[in-house]
């Protein structure tokens, strides 16, 4: 498994920024990619994997540098 | 108001009773108040400004009819000190006793068990560490839900910070308390005290609270309730040792809570000696309000069935409604097991302070769980422990005083509401 296709630096941004900064950029990237978000908001470790769950998209971990969350496009 | 009397809105058979309106800004301020700020509820700020809506009751309810008759009534009657002895004072004790008395029935419990406190929060801070306390020779461990208040929580930290330890068990995606996990935490050695939300005050998912007390009893372990958001509406939940509950919160006045410890709970005053209120909560109570809470929760609790069977269905329209015709909508908690009166949904991509505030000129009030919203801005601990959707949230909480037509104004405009907020962001077909 590779590391992330793109790095989304969001940090300083308030929720929902990076959300809506994620479902903005996702759909660039071919399916099957990861998207790093970096978000120091802490909604954003809620709401990131919410959007993934509602929108059929990976959630697949959050790394600690960032923080960061990784996301893979996966439809 | 022929008949009328304080000690018989505390003993009475309950009947409707009307009430004058009163009370404003201007009577504590030394200085005359501008008209629009006179009253307590929002005043329109021009002609065609929409009429209020208030849908916050899980916060606090608009006083009860009968609240504030018995509050006006003890004004006058009840403002002695209950611990001396002479007329006035035993007059107040008259009151005390009464209030005591009512509230004890309308629980189900002794009035010997019944304290009344300053506040819910105070309630809830004394119940836990005064369980805490009461039972430090069997450990120092706090059993707590993920979703407490956050009463609950802070006296929690307080526990850890002085070398106690305290457990969060989680719950699930609608907000349920995993029982497996629960059962796992109480038998550990060295548990103090468990404590359960009887049903979320955030997302309205009724707790399993029987079954919780069943495997607490089973490890001889005390279980604390706070059961703010079902006194006075919904019947209370069986097996606690310690109970709190918030007048505010049943059409109370605020500034009154409950303590009720069970006979034979080890439960220790937490605050420096005091004989008042048996030792359980120090200082000296404002009679007045008390005398008017435990007068209206015999009237809520009297009520409760009729409005929960009407509230209910109306909490599933904006369920069903909300999920409809709000595109890219969470609706929370349990859909079917909660509280007859309250729901919680988030809007995706919208911000929930602008929300708040764009329902707000629309007339409505209500509150959110979402991280703008809150002075620490962190999203709302309950919606993180289920792992739903934190930002855009919204808590509709409905009263006694909620029309169907309210209910259908909300769901009239929220929509067009939302769509204007998305439309603004350029967040539309996200």
């Amino acid at each position: 498994m590779s590391g992330p296709a793109q790095v989304l630096d969001c940090r300083g941004q308030r929720c929902p920024l990076p959300v809506i900064a994620l479902a903005r950029q996702l759909p660039e990237l071919p399916v099957g990619a990861v998207l790093r978000v970096l978000a120091d908001d802490p909604a954003a470790a809620v709401d990131i994997p919410a959007w993934c769950r509602m929108r059929g998209q990976e959630f697949l971990a959050t790394v600690p540098d960032g923080p960061g969350y990784d996301v893979r496009r996966s439809r | 108001m022929t008949g009328w009397t304080v000690l018989g809105s505390l003993s009475a058979p309950i009947g409707e009773i009307p009430t004058p309106g009163r009370d404003s800004v201007a009577a504590v301020s030394p200085t005359p108040v501008n008209q629009d700020m006179a009253t307590a509820a929002p005043t329109p700020a021009h002609q065609d400004a929409p009429t209020p809506v208030y849908l916050d009751a899980a916060t606090a309810v608009p006083l009860h009819p009968v609240a504030r008759q018995a509050l006006l009534a003890a004004l006058d009657d009840g403002w002695a000190d209950p611990a001396r002895l002479y007329t006035q004072a035993r007059r107040a004790r008259q009151l005390l006793d009464a209030a005591r008395e009512a509230t004890a029935e309308t629980l189900g419990v002794r009035a010997d068990e019944v304290s009344f406190t300053p506040s819910g929060t105070t309630a809830a801070h004394a119940a836990v560490l005064g369980g805490l306390a009461g039972r430090r020779r069997a450990g120092a461990t706090l059993v707590h839900s993920a979703i407490e208040h956050s009463a609950v929580l802070h006296a929690a930290e307080r526990h850890v910070a002085g070398g106690g330890t305290a457990h969060a068990v989680a719950v699930d995606r609608l907000g349920r308390l995993d029982l497996t996990v629960w059962a796992e935490a109480v038998r550990t050695p060295g548990v103090a005290l468990a404590a359960l939300i009887a049903a979320s005050h955030e997302v309205g998912t009724v707790q399993p609270v029987a079954a919780a007390a069943e495997l607490c009893a089973g490890s001889g372990v005390p279980l604390y309730v706070d059961a703010a958001q079902v006194v006075g509406r919904t019947a209370v939940p069986q097996g606690w040792s310690v109970l709190t509950a918030s007048a505010h919160k049943w059409g109370g006045p605020p500034g009154v809570g409950l303590l009720v410890v069970r006979k034979g709970t080890r439960w220790e005053s937490p605050w420096p000696a005091d004989e008042r209120e048996s030792g359980r909560t120090p200082g000296v109570l404002n009679l007045p309000a008390v005398v008017a809470a435990a007068a209206s929760l015999r009237a809520a609790a009297a009520d409760a069935a009729t409005q929960a069977a009407r509230l209910t269905p109306l909490v599933d329209r904006i369920r069903a409604r909300v999920a409809a015709e709000v595109p890219d909508v969470e609706v929370v908690g349990h859909p079917t097991d909660r509280l007859p009166h309250l729901v919680t949904f988030s809007c995706l991509y919208v911000d929930g302070e602008v929300l708040l505030h764009a329902l707000d000129r629309r007339g409505f009030a209500v509150s959110s769980g979402s991280s703008c919203t809150s002075s620490t801005l962190r999203p709302s601990h309950v919606l993180e422990a289920m792992g739903v959707l934190s930002h855009g949230n919204v808590r509709v909480s409905l009263h006694r005083e909620t029309t169907e037509a309210d209910v259908e104004r909300f769901l009239a405009e929220l929509p067009g509401i939302v769509a204007g907020l998305r439309a603004e962001a350029g967040v539309v077909g996200l």
